[in-house]
Protein backbone atom coordinates (compact mmCIF):
# COMPACT_ATOMS: atom_id res chain seq x y z
CA UNK A 1 0.00 0.00 0.00
CA UNK A 2 1.55 3.30 -0.94
CA UNK A 3 0.57 6.56 0.80
CA UNK A 4 1.27 10.39 0.08
CA UNK A 5 1.16 11.99 3.03
CA UNK A 6 2.67 15.23 5.30
CA UNK A 7 5.65 14.30 7.29
CA UNK A 8 7.43 16.16 10.51
CA UNK A 9 10.60 16.49 11.21
CA UNK A 10 11.46 15.19 14.33
CA UNK A 11 14.69 16.11 13.94
CA UNK A 12 18.01 16.47 11.63
CA UNK A 13 22.20 16.55 12.02
CA UNK A 14 24.91 16.23 9.57
CA UNK A 15 26.57 13.38 10.22
CA UNK A 16 29.49 13.69 7.65
CA UNK A 17 30.42 16.36 5.01
CA UNK A 18 27.43 16.83 3.03
CA UNK A 19 25.92 13.76 4.67
CA UNK A 20 22.36 14.42 6.11
CA UNK A 21 20.55 12.36 8.83
CA UNK A 22 17.12 12.83 8.81
CA UNK A 23 14.35 11.80 11.06
CA UNK A 24 10.86 12.11 10.37
CA UNK A 25 7.52 11.08 11.69
CA UNK A 26 4.93 10.33 9.24
CA UNK A 27 1.39 8.89 10.07
CA UNK A 28 1.24 5.73 7.92
CA UNK A 29 4.18 5.15 5.79
CA UNK A 30 6.83 3.67 9.21
CA UNK A 31 3.78 1.37 9.69
CA UNK A 32 4.44 -0.06 5.83
CA UNK A 33 8.03 0.21 5.34
CA UNK A 34 10.07 -2.93 4.73
CA UNK A 35 14.20 -2.79 5.08
CA UNK A 36 15.49 -1.59 0.92
CA UNK A 37 12.41 0.09 -0.26
CA UNK A 38 12.71 4.24 -0.43
CA UNK A 39 10.52 6.80 -0.04
CA UNK A 40 9.89 10.20 -2.63
CA UNK A 41 10.47 13.74 -0.82
CA UNK A 42 8.67 16.62 -2.68
CA UNK A 43 10.20 19.53 -2.39
CA UNK A 44 8.37 23.01 -1.02
CA UNK A 45 9.87 25.13 -3.83
CA UNK A 46 6.98 24.90 -6.75
CA UNK A 47 9.16 25.47 -9.68
CA UNK A 48 11.23 22.20 -8.41
CA UNK A 49 8.18 19.27 -9.13
CA UNK A 50 9.45 16.30 -9.28
CA UNK A 51 9.81 13.80 -5.98
CA UNK A 52 13.58 13.23 -4.46
CA UNK A 53 13.71 9.05 -4.22
CA UNK A 54 15.91 8.82 -0.81
CA UNK A 55 16.42 5.05 0.83
CA UNK A 56 15.48 4.00 4.51
CA UNK A 57 18.45 4.45 7.01
CA UNK A 58 16.28 2.76 9.78
CA UNK A 59 12.24 2.20 10.52
CA UNK A 60 10.44 2.24 13.61
CA UNK A 61 6.85 1.01 13.64
CA UNK A 62 5.86 1.69 16.71
CA UNK A 63 7.14 5.75 16.70
CA UNK A 64 5.78 5.72 13.39
CA UNK A 65 9.44 7.20 12.69
CA UNK A 66 11.80 7.01 9.10
CA UNK A 67 15.26 7.64 9.48
CA UNK A 68 16.82 8.88 5.87
CA UNK A 69 20.60 9.22 5.75
CA UNK A 70 21.30 11.34 2.27
CA UNK A 71 23.84 13.02 0.36
CA UNK A 72 23.02 17.16 -0.28
CA UNK A 73 24.34 17.21 -3.56
CA UNK A 74 21.33 18.86 -5.83
CA UNK A 75 19.15 21.67 -4.97
CA UNK A 76 16.22 19.68 -3.96
CA UNK A 77 18.51 17.75 -1.16
CA UNK A 78 20.14 20.71 -0.18
CA UNK A 79 16.47 22.76 0.67
CA UNK A 80 15.30 19.42 2.83
CA UNK A 81 19.13 19.55 4.34
CA UNK A 82 18.15 23.11 5.64
CA UNK A 83 15.09 21.73 7.35
CA UNK A 84 14.36 21.79 10.98
CA UNK A 85 12.51 20.22 13.36
CA UNK A 86 8.67 20.48 13.32
CA UNK A 87 8.66 21.90 9.43
CA UNK A 88 6.58 19.33 6.98
CA UNK A 89 7.51 17.82 4.03
CA UNK A 90 5.58 16.12 1.45
CA UNK A 91 6.49 12.41 1.18
CA UNK A 92 5.25 9.32 -0.56
CA UNK A 93 5.98 5.69 -0.38
CA UNK A 94 6.96 3.41 0.84
CA UNK A 95 8.46 2.65 -3.12
CA UNK A 96 9.98 -0.36 -4.29
CA UNK A 97 10.12 -3.98 -3.78
CA UNK A 98 13.03 -4.21 -0.51
CA UNK A 99 15.47 -6.86 0.28
CA UNK A 100 14.33 -10.18 0.34
CA UNK A 101 15.62 -11.02 3.70
CA UNK A 102 14.26 -14.68 3.75
CA UNK A 103 17.28 -15.23 1.07
CA UNK A 104 19.75 -14.55 4.14
CA UNK A 105 18.15 -17.84 6.40
CA UNK A 106 20.33 -20.65 7.57
CA UNK A 107 23.09 -17.89 5.86
CA UNK A 108 26.27 -16.48 6.25
CA UNK A 109 25.11 -12.69 4.80
CA UNK A 110 27.19 -10.20 3.48
CA UNK A 111 25.52 -6.93 3.53
CA UNK A 112 27.46 -4.11 1.37
CA UNK A 113 27.10 -0.99 0.96
CA UNK A 114 29.38 1.83 -0.84
CA UNK A 115 29.32 5.58 -0.22
CA UNK A 116 25.85 7.00 -0.02
CA UNK A 117 24.84 3.20 -0.90
CA UNK A 118 25.38 2.51 3.16
CA UNK A 119 22.55 4.05 4.97
CA UNK A 120 20.18 1.37 3.54
CA UNK A 121 22.07 -1.52 4.45
CA UNK A 122 22.02 -0.47 8.10
CA UNK A 123 18.41 -1.52 8.37
CA UNK A 124 18.81 -4.34 6.76
CA UNK A 125 21.17 -5.26 9.15
CA UNK A 126 18.68 -4.34 11.91
CA UNK A 127 16.41 -6.24 10.67
CA UNK A 128 18.31 -9.35 10.14
CA UNK A 129 19.77 -8.96 13.65
CA UNK A 130 16.51 -9.30 15.01
CA UNK A 131 15.05 -12.02 13.38
CA UNK A 132 18.63 -14.29 14.21
CA UNK A 133 18.03 -12.84 18.09
CA UNK A 134 14.37 -14.00 17.86
CA UNK A 135 15.40 -17.37 16.69
CA UNK A 136 17.64 -17.78 19.32
CA UNK A 137 14.71 -17.16 22.03
CA UNK A 138 13.03 -20.09 23.00
CA UNK A 139 9.37 -18.67 23.25
CA UNK A 140 10.18 -17.34 19.30
CA UNK A 141 7.25 -17.10 17.42
CA UNK A 142 9.01 -19.42 14.78
CA UNK A 143 7.16 -18.73 11.63
CA UNK A 144 8.02 -15.16 11.38
CA UNK A 145 11.78 -15.51 12.99
CA UNK A 146 13.38 -19.00 11.04
CA UNK A 147 12.22 -17.35 8.07
CA UNK A 148 14.58 -14.55 7.53
CA UNK A 149 17.08 -15.27 10.36
CA UNK A 150 20.70 -15.64 8.93
CA UNK A 151 23.59 -17.62 10.72
CA UNK A 152 25.93 -14.78 10.50
CA UNK A 153 26.13 -11.03 9.73
CA UNK A 154 28.89 -8.95 8.08
CA UNK A 155 28.37 -5.97 6.78
CA UNK A 156 31.63 -4.23 3.78
CA UNK A 157 31.44 -0.40 4.17
CA UNK A 158 33.39 1.44 1.66
CA UNK A 159 34.00 5.04 1.62
CA UNK A 160 35.88 7.76 0.43
CA UNK A 161 37.35 8.15 3.96
CA UNK A 162 35.11 9.15 6.52
CA UNK A 163 33.12 6.02 8.02
CA UNK A 164 29.77 7.44 8.89
CA UNK A 165 27.11 5.11 10.58
CA UNK A 166 30.18 2.30 10.90
CA UNK A 167 29.88 1.92 14.68
CA UNK A 168 26.16 1.43 14.23
CA UNK A 169 26.66 -0.96 12.37
CA UNK A 170 28.74 -2.74 14.60
CA UNK A 171 26.35 -3.60 16.64
CA UNK A 172 24.84 -5.87 14.60
CA UNK A 173 27.77 -8.23 13.97
CA UNK A 174 31.04 -7.73 12.27
CA UNK A 175 32.13 -5.70 9.95
CA UNK A 176 34.87 -4.61 7.28
CA UNK A 177 35.63 -1.72 6.25
CA UNK A 178 37.51 -0.06 3.21
CA UNK A 179 37.91 3.03 2.93
CA UNK A 180 39.65 5.00 -0.47
CA UNK A 181 42.52 6.49 1.17
CA UNK A 182 43.13 3.93 3.35
CA UNK A 183 42.61 5.86 6.21
CA UNK A 184 40.48 2.87 7.55
CA UNK A 185 40.43 -0.62 7.18
CA UNK A 186 41.24 -1.80 3.88
CA UNK A 187 42.41 0.90 1.17
CA UNK A 188 40.66 0.39 -1.79
CA UNK A 189 36.91 -1.06 -2.58
CA UNK A 190 34.34 -3.04 -0.42
CA UNK A 191 36.20 -6.52 -2.68
CA UNK A 192 39.52 -5.64 -1.06
CA UNK A 193 38.23 -5.67 2.16
CA UNK A 194 36.53 -8.62 1.44
CA UNK A 195 39.69 -10.41 -0.04
CA UNK A 196 42.04 -8.99 2.93
CA UNK A 197 39.66 -10.81 5.03
CA UNK A 198 39.92 -13.88 3.39
CA UNK A 199 36.46 -15.20 3.71
CA UNK A 200 33.79 -15.84 1.08
CA UNK A 201 29.66 -15.04 1.75
CA UNK A 202 27.24 -17.13 0.89
CA UNK A 203 24.76 -14.44 0.59
CA UNK A 204 24.78 -10.86 -0.79
CA UNK A 205 22.88 -8.09 -0.11
CA UNK A 206 24.22 -4.44 -1.65
CA UNK A 207 23.83 -0.75 -2.40
CA UNK A 208 26.53 1.81 -3.75
CA UNK A 209 27.50 3.06 -7.02
CA UNK A 210 27.34 1.15 -10.26
CA UNK A 211 30.80 0.26 -10.32
CA UNK A 212 30.80 -1.26 -7.37
CA UNK A 213 27.81 -3.26 -7.82
CA UNK A 214 29.24 -4.48 -10.97
CA UNK A 215 32.21 -5.50 -9.38
CA UNK A 216 30.11 -7.13 -6.96
CA UNK A 217 28.06 -8.78 -9.74
CA UNK A 218 31.35 -10.35 -11.23
CA UNK A 219 32.78 -11.59 -7.86
CA UNK A 220 29.22 -13.14 -6.89
CA UNK A 221 29.27 -14.67 -10.44
CA UNK A 222 32.36 -16.29 -9.94
CA UNK A 223 32.03 -17.28 -6.88
CA UNK A 224 28.25 -18.71 -7.84
CA UNK A 225 26.44 -16.72 -4.68
CA UNK A 226 22.80 -15.24 -4.48
CA UNK A 227 23.78 -11.15 -4.75
CA UNK A 228 20.90 -8.93 -4.62
CA UNK A 229 21.72 -5.39 -5.73
CA UNK A 230 19.55 -2.34 -5.16
CA UNK A 231 19.74 0.32 -8.10
CA UNK A 232 19.42 4.01 -8.51
CA UNK A 233 18.06 5.44 -11.82
CA UNK A 234 16.24 9.19 -12.82
CA UNK A 235 13.11 8.68 -11.54
CA UNK A 236 9.28 10.73 -11.99
CA UNK A 237 6.75 8.93 -10.65
CA UNK A 238 8.29 6.32 -8.55
CA UNK A 239 5.18 4.15 -8.89
CA UNK A 240 6.20 2.57 -12.31
CA UNK A 241 4.20 4.42 -14.13
CA UNK A 242 6.26 6.62 -16.61
CA UNK A 243 8.81 4.38 -17.38
CA UNK A 244 11.70 6.73 -16.83
CA UNK A 245 14.04 5.12 -14.19
CA UNK A 246 14.72 1.51 -16.16
CA UNK A 247 17.48 -0.56 -15.95
CA UNK A 248 18.52 -3.19 -19.31
CA UNK A 249 17.18 -6.86 -17.85
CA UNK A 250 18.71 -9.76 -19.27
CA UNK A 251 16.00 -11.30 -20.50
CA UNK A 252 12.55 -9.86 -21.72
CA UNK A 253 10.42 -8.25 -18.63
CA UNK A 254 7.45 -9.89 -17.79
CA UNK A 255 5.85 -6.42 -17.76
CA UNK A 256 7.21 -4.59 -20.78
CA UNK A 257 8.11 -7.22 -22.48
CA UNK A 258 11.20 -6.15 -23.62
CA UNK A 259 14.85 -5.97 -22.17
CA UNK A 260 13.60 -3.00 -19.33
CA UNK A 261 13.30 -3.57 -15.57
CA UNK A 262 11.64 -0.37 -13.70
CA UNK A 263 13.93 0.42 -10.88
CA UNK A 264 10.77 2.00 -8.91
CA UNK A 265 8.17 -0.52 -9.02
CA UNK A 266 10.11 -4.17 -9.80
CA UNK A 267 13.61 -2.84 -7.66
CA UNK A 268 15.01 -1.43 -6.75
CA UNK A 269 16.37 -4.61 -5.31
CA UNK A 270 17.17 -7.15 -8.07
CA UNK A 271 19.15 -10.29 -8.13
CA UNK A 272 22.51 -9.45 -10.01
CA UNK A 273 21.96 -11.81 -12.64
CA UNK A 274 18.48 -10.39 -13.72
CA UNK A 275 20.25 -6.86 -14.75
CA UNK A 276 22.79 -5.99 -17.27
CA UNK A 277 25.84 -3.86 -14.96
CA UNK B 1 -26.17 20.34 -9.65
CA UNK B 2 -23.53 21.08 -11.73
CA UNK B 3 -23.01 19.35 -15.27
CA UNK B 4 -19.52 18.38 -16.02
CA UNK B 5 -20.50 15.79 -19.04
CA UNK B 6 -18.91 16.75 -22.16
CA UNK B 7 -19.72 14.93 -25.79
CA UNK B 8 -16.58 14.56 -28.12
CA UNK B 9 -17.38 12.64 -31.70
CA UNK B 10 -20.90 11.19 -30.25
CA UNK B 11 -18.83 10.08 -27.09
CA UNK B 12 -19.82 11.09 -23.48
CA UNK B 13 -17.68 11.82 -20.87
CA UNK B 14 -18.61 11.86 -17.73
CA UNK B 15 -16.40 14.84 -16.92
CA UNK B 16 -13.80 16.53 -18.98
CA UNK B 17 -10.64 15.19 -17.18
CA UNK B 18 -8.61 12.91 -18.89
CA UNK B 19 -5.35 11.81 -18.23
CA UNK B 20 -1.83 12.64 -21.11
CA UNK B 21 -0.92 9.68 -22.77
CA UNK B 22 2.40 8.68 -21.26
CA UNK B 23 2.22 10.16 -17.74
CA UNK B 24 -0.57 7.40 -16.62
CA UNK B 25 0.30 4.12 -17.87
CA UNK B 26 -2.50 1.83 -18.30
CA UNK B 27 -4.02 3.37 -15.09
CA UNK B 28 -2.73 -0.24 -13.42
CA UNK B 29 0.07 2.15 -10.78
CA UNK B 30 -2.57 4.94 -10.40
CA UNK B 31 -5.62 2.77 -9.55
CA UNK B 32 -3.99 2.55 -5.89
CA UNK B 33 -4.30 6.12 -5.31
CA UNK B 34 -7.30 7.20 -8.02
CA UNK B 35 -10.52 5.98 -8.55
CA UNK B 36 -10.11 5.61 -12.06
CA UNK B 37 -14.42 5.66 -12.26
CA UNK B 38 -14.54 9.11 -11.08
CA UNK B 39 -12.09 10.13 -14.75
CA UNK B 40 -13.64 11.06 -17.68
CA UNK B 41 -11.40 9.02 -19.25
CA UNK B 42 -8.18 7.16 -19.24
CA UNK B 43 -5.65 8.36 -22.59
CA UNK B 44 -3.19 5.04 -22.36
CA UNK B 45 0.18 5.24 -23.08
CA UNK B 46 1.51 5.18 -26.98
CA UNK B 47 1.34 1.44 -28.23
CA UNK B 48 2.98 0.08 -31.27
CA UNK B 49 2.42 -3.00 -33.40
CA UNK B 50 4.88 -4.54 -31.56
CA UNK B 51 7.35 -4.13 -28.08
CA UNK B 52 9.73 -1.10 -28.60
CA UNK B 53 12.06 -0.89 -25.95
CA UNK B 54 12.74 3.04 -25.73
CA UNK B 55 15.78 5.28 -25.27
CA UNK B 56 19.03 4.82 -22.86
CA UNK B 57 18.59 6.52 -19.75
CA UNK B 58 18.28 8.91 -18.08
CA UNK B 59 15.23 9.20 -19.84
CA UNK B 60 13.99 12.40 -17.16
CA UNK B 61 15.20 15.83 -16.21
CA UNK B 62 14.06 18.20 -14.36
CA UNK B 63 14.40 21.93 -15.24
CA UNK B 64 12.13 24.86 -14.04
CA UNK B 65 8.45 24.60 -13.66
CA UNK B 66 8.76 21.71 -15.59
CA UNK B 67 10.58 18.77 -16.94
CA UNK B 68 12.15 16.98 -20.05
CA UNK B 69 11.99 13.54 -21.28
CA UNK B 70 13.09 10.84 -23.51
CA UNK B 71 11.44 7.90 -22.57
CA UNK B 72 11.13 6.92 -26.40
CA UNK B 73 7.53 5.35 -26.26
CA UNK B 74 8.73 2.17 -24.74
CA UNK B 75 5.75 0.06 -24.83
CA UNK B 76 4.68 -3.87 -24.77
CA UNK B 77 3.15 -4.05 -27.81
CA UNK B 78 -0.43 -3.93 -29.00
CA UNK B 79 -1.04 -7.55 -28.79
CA UNK B 80 0.03 -7.82 -24.94
CA UNK B 81 -2.34 -4.55 -24.64
CA UNK B 82 -5.03 -6.02 -26.23
CA UNK B 83 -4.63 -8.90 -23.77
CA UNK B 84 -3.81 -7.19 -20.79
CA UNK B 85 -4.30 -3.48 -20.49
CA UNK B 86 -7.91 -3.37 -22.32
CA UNK B 87 -9.21 -5.85 -19.72
CA UNK B 88 -7.67 -4.07 -16.72
CA UNK B 89 -9.62 -0.73 -17.91
CA UNK B 90 -12.71 -2.19 -18.80
CA UNK B 91 -13.28 -3.25 -15.11
CA UNK B 92 -14.05 0.74 -14.83
CA UNK B 93 -16.57 2.79 -15.70
CA UNK B 94 -14.56 5.50 -17.74
CA UNK B 95 -13.88 6.01 -21.44
CA UNK B 96 -10.99 4.05 -23.19
CA UNK B 97 -8.60 6.34 -25.43
CA UNK B 98 -5.69 4.26 -26.69
CA UNK B 99 -2.87 6.38 -27.78
CA UNK B 100 -1.09 4.53 -30.92
CA UNK B 101 2.28 5.36 -31.90
CA UNK B 102 4.00 4.07 -34.93
CA UNK B 103 7.49 4.84 -37.36
CA UNK B 104 5.99 4.22 -40.61
CA UNK B 105 1.85 4.54 -41.93
CA UNK B 106 1.79 0.85 -41.96
CA UNK B 107 2.71 0.33 -38.40
CA UNK B 108 -0.13 2.82 -37.09
CA UNK B 109 -2.65 1.28 -39.28
CA UNK B 110 -1.52 -2.29 -37.94
CA UNK B 111 -2.11 -1.12 -34.44
CA UNK B 112 -5.48 0.75 -35.74
CA UNK B 113 -7.12 -2.48 -37.08
CA UNK B 114 -5.75 -4.37 -34.49
CA UNK B 115 -7.92 -1.98 -32.66
CA UNK B 116 -11.36 -2.43 -34.41
CA UNK B 117 -12.56 -4.72 -32.73
CA UNK B 118 -11.45 -4.06 -28.99
CA UNK B 119 -14.03 -2.46 -26.70
CA UNK B 120 -12.28 0.96 -26.69
CA UNK B 121 -14.09 4.65 -27.03
CA UNK B 122 -11.80 6.49 -29.01
CA UNK B 123 -8.04 6.55 -30.12
CA UNK B 124 -5.35 9.16 -30.10
CA UNK B 125 -2.63 9.03 -32.84
CA UNK B 126 0.52 9.70 -31.84
CA UNK B 127 1.83 12.25 -34.42
CA UNK B 128 3.82 14.21 -32.72
CA UNK B 129 6.54 12.45 -29.93
CA UNK B 130 9.75 14.42 -30.47
CA UNK B 131 12.17 11.34 -29.10
CA UNK B 132 11.33 8.95 -31.38
CA UNK B 133 13.67 9.29 -34.89
CA UNK B 134 11.29 8.35 -37.28
CA UNK B 135 7.62 8.41 -37.30
CA UNK B 136 5.79 10.19 -34.33
CA UNK B 137 7.08 13.90 -34.86
CA UNK B 138 7.91 13.52 -38.60
CA UNK B 139 4.18 13.19 -39.39
CA UNK B 140 3.26 15.89 -37.27
CA UNK B 141 5.10 18.92 -38.75
CA UNK B 142 3.71 19.16 -42.46
CA UNK B 143 0.68 19.95 -43.21
CA UNK B 144 0.59 17.20 -46.08
CA UNK B 145 1.89 14.75 -44.08
CA UNK B 146 -0.48 15.60 -40.89
CA UNK B 147 -3.54 14.95 -43.47
CA UNK B 148 -2.06 11.91 -45.17
CA UNK B 149 -1.81 10.19 -42.30
CA UNK B 150 -5.04 11.33 -40.71
CA UNK B 151 -7.04 10.00 -43.83
CA UNK B 152 -4.83 6.86 -44.06
CA UNK B 153 -5.66 5.93 -40.19
CA UNK B 154 -9.68 7.50 -40.64
CA UNK B 155 -10.09 5.46 -43.48
CA UNK B 156 -8.73 2.08 -41.87
CA UNK B 157 -10.50 3.15 -37.87
CA UNK B 158 -13.56 1.80 -36.35
CA UNK B 159 -13.56 3.96 -33.50
CA UNK B 160 -13.19 8.20 -33.44
CA UNK B 161 -10.12 9.60 -34.00
CA UNK B 162 -8.01 11.94 -32.18
CA UNK B 163 -4.97 13.45 -33.76
CA UNK B 164 -2.41 14.47 -31.34
CA UNK B 165 -0.67 17.32 -32.49
CA UNK B 166 2.96 18.78 -31.80
CA UNK B 167 3.92 22.51 -30.37
CA UNK B 168 7.22 22.37 -32.31
CA UNK B 169 5.91 24.34 -35.55
CA UNK B 170 5.15 28.01 -36.33
CA UNK B 171 2.16 27.71 -36.80
CA UNK B 172 -0.33 25.02 -35.27
CA UNK B 173 -3.07 26.14 -36.82
CA UNK B 174 -2.13 24.96 -40.33
CA UNK B 175 -1.34 21.36 -38.47
CA UNK B 176 -5.12 21.49 -36.65
CA UNK B 177 -6.66 22.45 -40.43
CA UNK B 178 -4.60 19.91 -42.07
CA UNK B 179 -6.20 17.00 -39.35
CA UNK B 180 -9.42 18.50 -39.92
CA UNK B 181 -9.24 18.57 -43.71
CA UNK B 182 -8.04 14.68 -43.48
CA UNK B 183 -11.21 13.97 -41.15
CA UNK B 184 -10.09 13.83 -37.56
CA UNK B 185 -12.61 13.31 -35.37
CA UNK B 186 -10.74 15.46 -32.50
CA UNK B 187 -7.88 17.11 -31.66
CA UNK B 188 -5.57 16.94 -28.54
CA UNK B 189 -2.52 19.10 -27.97
CA UNK B 190 -0.55 19.67 -26.95
CA UNK B 191 2.12 17.14 -27.05
CA UNK B 192 5.65 18.37 -25.18
CA UNK B 193 8.59 20.81 -26.53
CA UNK B 194 11.78 19.84 -27.40
CA UNK B 195 14.31 21.49 -25.21
CA UNK B 196 17.82 20.36 -23.54
CA UNK B 197 19.76 20.50 -20.67
CA UNK B 198 23.34 20.46 -20.21
CA UNK B 199 25.28 19.69 -16.90
CA UNK B 200 28.20 22.02 -16.36
CA UNK B 201 29.61 20.44 -14.24
CA UNK B 202 29.81 17.13 -16.37
CA UNK B 203 29.84 19.42 -19.35
CA UNK B 204 27.77 17.29 -21.39
CA UNK B 205 23.71 16.98 -22.29
CA UNK B 206 21.83 15.60 -18.99
CA UNK B 207 19.34 13.02 -21.08
CA UNK B 208 20.92 10.47 -23.15
CA UNK B 209 19.40 11.30 -25.80
CA UNK B 210 20.96 14.49 -25.54
CA UNK B 211 16.75 16.26 -25.94
CA UNK B 212 13.89 15.69 -24.51
CA UNK B 213 9.96 16.90 -24.76
CA UNK B 214 9.24 19.65 -22.16
CA UNK B 215 6.38 19.27 -20.11
CA UNK B 216 5.05 20.71 -17.03
CA UNK B 217 3.50 24.38 -15.88
CA UNK B 218 6.04 26.38 -17.08
CA UNK B 219 4.39 25.51 -20.89
CA UNK B 220 0.87 25.96 -19.68
CA UNK B 221 0.40 29.21 -21.51
CA UNK B 222 1.98 28.25 -25.02
CA UNK B 223 -0.73 25.51 -24.74
CA UNK B 224 -3.38 27.57 -23.89
CA UNK B 225 -2.44 29.79 -26.74
CA UNK B 226 -2.61 26.93 -29.42
CA UNK B 227 -5.61 25.82 -28.38
CA UNK B 228 -7.46 29.53 -28.30
CA UNK B 229 -5.52 29.59 -31.59
CA UNK B 230 -6.88 26.17 -32.81
CA UNK B 231 -9.85 26.60 -31.80
CA UNK B 232 -10.97 29.64 -34.12
CA UNK B 233 -8.95 27.86 -37.07
CA UNK B 234 -11.37 24.45 -36.93
CA UNK B 235 -14.94 23.39 -36.01
CA UNK B 236 -14.03 20.15 -34.28
CA UNK B 237 -13.16 19.77 -30.79
CA UNK B 238 -9.91 19.42 -28.42
CA UNK B 239 -8.71 18.22 -26.03
CA UNK B 240 -6.03 20.36 -24.38
CA UNK B 241 -3.12 19.77 -22.37
CA UNK B 242 0.06 21.67 -21.12
CA UNK B 243 1.03 22.02 -18.20
CA UNK B 244 -2.56 22.04 -16.05
CA UNK B 245 -2.12 21.32 -12.53
CA UNK B 246 -5.56 22.65 -10.74
CA UNK B 247 -8.71 23.38 -11.88
CA UNK B 248 -8.16 26.71 -12.01
CA UNK B 249 -5.46 25.82 -15.36
CA UNK B 250 -8.37 23.20 -16.73
CA UNK B 251 -10.78 26.21 -16.57
CA UNK B 252 -7.93 28.59 -18.75
CA UNK B 253 -8.28 25.61 -21.50
CA UNK B 254 -12.14 24.70 -21.90
CA UNK B 255 -12.44 29.05 -21.81
CA UNK B 256 -9.78 29.19 -24.43
CA UNK B 257 -12.25 26.64 -26.33
CA UNK B 258 -10.77 23.16 -25.19
CA UNK B 259 -13.82 20.72 -24.68
CA UNK B 260 -11.89 17.97 -22.11
CA UNK B 261 -8.37 18.33 -20.90
CA UNK B 262 -5.70 16.07 -19.83
CA UNK B 263 -3.45 16.11 -16.69
CA UNK B 264 -0.25 14.57 -16.99
CA UNK B 265 2.88 15.65 -15.61
CA UNK B 266 1.33 17.40 -12.45
CA UNK B 267 0.21 13.37 -11.75
CA UNK B 268 3.44 12.87 -10.92
CA UNK B 269 4.01 15.93 -8.40
CA UNK B 270 0.66 14.71 -6.96
CA UNK B 271 -0.92 11.43 -7.57
CA UNK B 272 -4.48 12.40 -7.10
CA UNK B 273 -4.68 15.25 -8.98
CA UNK B 274 -6.77 14.55 -11.72
CA UNK B 275 -9.72 14.32 -8.92
CA UNK B 276 -9.10 17.10 -7.17
CA UNK B 277 -8.67 19.07 -10.69
CA UNK B 278 -12.84 17.35 -10.98
CA UNK B 279 -13.90 18.65 -7.87
CA UNK B 280 -12.23 22.21 -8.61
CA UNK B 281 -14.37 22.34 -11.61
CA UNK B 282 -17.76 21.42 -10.05
CA UNK B 283 -16.59 24.16 -7.08
CA UNK B 284 -16.07 26.45 -10.22
CA UNK B 285 -19.40 25.84 -11.92
CA UNK B 286 -21.53 26.00 -8.01
CA UNK B 287 -19.42 29.29 -7.46
CA UNK B 288 -20.34 31.09 -10.28
CA UNK B 289 -23.95 29.63 -10.84
CA UNK B 290 -23.54 28.04 -13.87
CA UNK B 291 -24.93 24.66 -14.78
CA UNK B 292 -23.06 23.03 -17.28
CA UNK B 293 -19.49 23.10 -17.91
CA UNK B 294 -20.37 23.03 -21.90
CA UNK B 295 -21.33 26.79 -21.41
CA UNK B 296 -17.89 28.05 -20.76
CA UNK B 297 -16.22 25.73 -24.20
CA UNK B 298 -14.49 28.94 -26.03
CA UNK B 299 -16.43 31.54 -23.60
CA UNK B 300 -13.25 33.88 -23.85
CA UNK B 301 -12.91 35.45 -27.60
Amino acid sequence: MKIKETATIVSQKEISEGIFDLVLETPSIAGEAKAGQFVDLYSNDKSRLLPRPISLCGIDAEKKQLRLVYRAGGKGTVEFSGMKQGETIDILGPLGNGFPLEEAAGKNVYLIGGGIGVPPMLETAAQLFDAAALTAQPSADEEAAVSTAPTKIVSVLGYRSDCFLKTEFDRYGETLVATEDGSSGAKGTVLDAIAEDGRTPEVIFACGPKPMLRALKAYAVEKNIPCYVSMEERMACGIGACLACVCQSTEVDGHSHVHNKRVCKDGPVFECREIEL
Amino acid sequence: MTDLSVKIAGVEFKNPVMTASGTFGSGAEYSEFVDLNRLGAVVTKGVANVPWPGNPVPRVAEVYGGMLNAIGLQNPGIDVFCKRDIPFLKKFDTKIIVNVCGHTTEEYLEVVDRLADEPIDMMEINISCPNVKEGGIAFGQDPKAVEAITKAVKDHAKQPVIMKLSPNVTDITEMAKAAEAGGADALSMINTLTGMKIDINRRCFVLANQTGGMSGPAVKPIAVRMVYQSAQAVSIPIIGMGGITNAEDAMEFILAGATAVSVGTANFINPTATTEIIDGLTKYLEDNHIESIRELIGAVR
